[in-house]
């Protein structure tokens, strides 16, 4: 209601508890009035707000940028690079960065250009760049998925368990502890043991190229990683569910199913960000380390746990064969990390110090 | 209270015994799925000895009467017959290996928890400064390296070019290297977690209040914050021994330790399948008690927490 004048309202605010209506309150709006009432500024969304916080955040972009790239040139990398994965020469052992073997010399005097091996050959004679690449693109691609796996299934499960409360949350809750306090490497180890005979049996192509442990990996992600995404949905949606809008939603006729993802789900924007940003470094973590063991992607597929794993043949001659890989996933994991902290300096404001 | 907290330890209690079971239970069967027989995978043994081993742990009875067997097994610590260690009990080789890895658990973990919480608790006092500053940026480099990186870079680093540490974890300081290596990423863990909680309680008004009637900075600090800024750790030192424990794995088997790592990966190799679910139970269920053993910690600490 707008007021006509400062008097008339000072007037009424005596006479606070009164019914009785002054003409004066129904007089129309004078154009000084109206004025007041046009925004000077456009509402900006908590979404955009925490963007612009995110984009003054020059680390955290910086991070998003290496990240950007990193994911360009293993994905872009492959299909314009000279050297193939699993192209052996035994002519061109354990090349330094940048050198090239005889045979290739032999062509350069020749006049014709090759590639430089830009961090040399492995044992086998292989470019170690591109099996660095490929090796990134199973830990990005490891992190991605996990990173789905882990939204769809932590949301799902978080707001049932949050919006039905009661006894369906105390045993959604229970499995979850339960589920929390598995030893996920060892579960990962033991399927992947598992189903090594299976796999190497199957005739579909994608499963024999992934390997007994990246599949396993991927199972033991849906089985067991959303654990920490379904306990942060549940805790912000029971914090949410009380308030008025969801009444409304739910008086107008709303179903469970349309306030959960309507109304509870986006407000959950924040956490659900913030944990899946988080679950990307350990998921690429246990990658690696599973790799590393020689139980992640199966040979000729590089990954970086597994290059990693390989130079410590002839590490005191060729230290370059550790180090880029190594290098490499400390480099993403870093930007991941930093990325997820500035996100959460972004969504949530108050947590930062 | 005290009734309270007795039937929170029980929960907590009944919880973990059925997290076990449900651990030696999954265990069990996806070992079962596989097709081939626990015993076929050495060529050592011949048809006889099979025949002899299979009735003697009765893989001749449906699963789930072998299941049980397996499970009452279990409760005398047998945990059956090595395949690749011929002559050996799965329960003799954990109990030889154990003591490397819980040497180099315990010690990674007792250095990561006091460094870090050190390390932590002078960063949040000197926030904004250049000790903080530098505590940061290097914990924040340590959480982004894999322990199997840094196990590796020390092995060439220390082991191989300097040589001031043996490479084989069996000579003498030879478990240096691996204890190092293991603690570093729970330490910068710790740190980053003790940090955040202690600038937390600084900010607490019950400190203000300490600072207002002019108690010794020393007694503040000690008194009154580093004991309400443990809570994060005590939680983060069951997921921490988790990590810990795993992660033994692979620097076991880079610096040669005979431990229960490296063990678990020989039987992987070896396909050896008593041990791989041995050496599985075993380390979970470790794992699982430690977890309990933080929580309940964690309770105790904090009176305040609510006990479900």
């Amino acid at each position: 209601m707008i007021m006509q004048n400062n008097d008339s309202y000072q007037e009424r605010s005596k006479r606070f508890f009164t019914l009785q209506q002054t003409p004066d309150l129904f007089a129309p709006a004078t154009e000084e009035d109206k004025a007041q009432q046009v925004l000077t500024k456009p509402s900006v969304s908590f979404f955009k707000d925490a963007m612009a916080r995110l984009r003054r955040n020059k680390l955290a972009m910086l991070c998003l940028g290496i990240i950007i790239v990193i994911a360009l040139v293993a994905f872009i990398a492959p299909i314009i690079y000279p050297y193939s994965y699993t192209k052996q020469d035994v002519t061109a052992q354990y090349l330094k960065p940048f050198e090239y073997s005889a045979k290739e010399q032999a062509k350069i005097a020749k006049g014709e250009n090759i590639f430089p091996h830009i961090m040399g050959t492995d044992n086998l004679g292989r470019d170690y760049a591109i099996r660095v690449i490929y090796g990134t693109r199973i830990s990005l691609m490891v992190g991605f998925i996990a990173a789905v796996i882990v939204v769809i299934i932590g949301i799902i499960y978080g707001s049932i368990s949050g919006y039905f409360g009661g006894k369906v949350d105390l045993i959604m809750m229970r499995i979850v502890d339960i589920i929390y306090s598995l030893p996920d490497v060892l579960i990962v180890i033991l399927l992947s043991v598992a189903i090594k005979d299976i796999v190497s049996q199957s005739k579909n192509e994608l499963v024999i190229k992934l390997g007994a442990g990246m599949i396993s990996i991927f199972i033991v992600f849906g089985l067991l990683y959303w654990v920490g995404m379904a306990r942060q949905v549940r805790g912000q949606i029971l914090s949410i569910k009380e308030q008025e809008f969801v009444l409304a939603a739910r008086a107008s006729g709303a179903g469970a199913r349309r306030i959960i993802f309507k109304h509870l789900v986006p407000n959950c924007i924040s956490v659900i960000i913030i944990t899946a940003a988080m679950q990307i470094p350990s998921a690429i973590f246990t990658e690696s380390f599973l790799s590393f063991m020689g139980m992640g992607v199966s040979i000729p597929m590089p990954s970086l746990g597994s290059l990693a794993s390989d130079a410590r043949i002839g590490l005191v001659s060729h230290p370059f064969l550790l180090i880029f890989p190594a290098l490499t996933i400390f480099l993403i994991v870093l930007s991941f990390n930093l990325l997820g902290s500035g996100l959460r300096d972004a969504f949530d404001p108050k947590l930062r110090n | 209270m005290s009734s309270r907290f007795l039937l929170y330890l029980l929960k907590r209690f009944g919880m973990a015994i059925f997290t076990i079971f449900l651990v030696i239970a999954l265990t069990f069967f996806i070992m079962h799925a596989i097709p081939a027989s626990p015993f076929s995978a050495e060529k050592a043994l011949n048809d006889a000895t099979i025949r002899a081993l299979e009735a003697k742990y009765g893989f001749d009875k449906p699963v789930i009467v072998q299941f049980f067997n397996y499970l009452g097994n279990l409760f005398h610590l047998d945990f059956g017959l090595s395949t690749a260690w011929v002559g050996k009990t799965v329960s003799e080789l954990i109990g030889d290996a154990f003591g490397y890895s819980a040497t180099i658990g315990l010690s990674a973990a007792i250095i990561a928890l006091t460094l870090g919480v050190v390390l932590g608790a002078f960063a949040a006092l000197t926030r904004g400064r250049w000790p903080d500053k530098i505590i940061q940026v290097v914990t924040t480099a340590l959480v982004s390296m894999p322990s199997f990186v840094v196990a590796t870079l020390f092995l060439l680093i220390f082991a191989l070019r300097l040589r001031w540490f043996p490479t084989m974890g069996s000579q003498p300081g030879g478990l240096v290297l691996p204890i190092i290596s293991l603690s570093l990423y729970p330490m910068a863990y710790t740190t980053r977690l003790e940090r955040s909680a202690m600038l937390d309680v600084l900010g607490q008004d019950y400190v203000r209040t300490a600072r207002a009637k002019g108690l010794p900075r020393p007694k503040i600090i000690y008194k009154h914050a580093l004991k309400n800024a443990l809570g994060p750790v005590v939680t983060y030192a069951g997921p921490m021994m988790a990590y810990i424990l795993t992660g033994s794995m692979v620097v076991e088997n880079i610096f040669a330790v005979p431990g229960l790592g490296r063990l678990f990966v020989n039987s992987m190799m070896r396909t050896d399948y008593m041990m791989i679910m041995g050496v599985t139970i075993f380390l979970a269920t470790l794992i699982i008690s430690l977890n309990l053993l933080s929580d309940i910690l964690y309770k105790l600490l904090d009176p305040r927490i609510d006990l479900r």
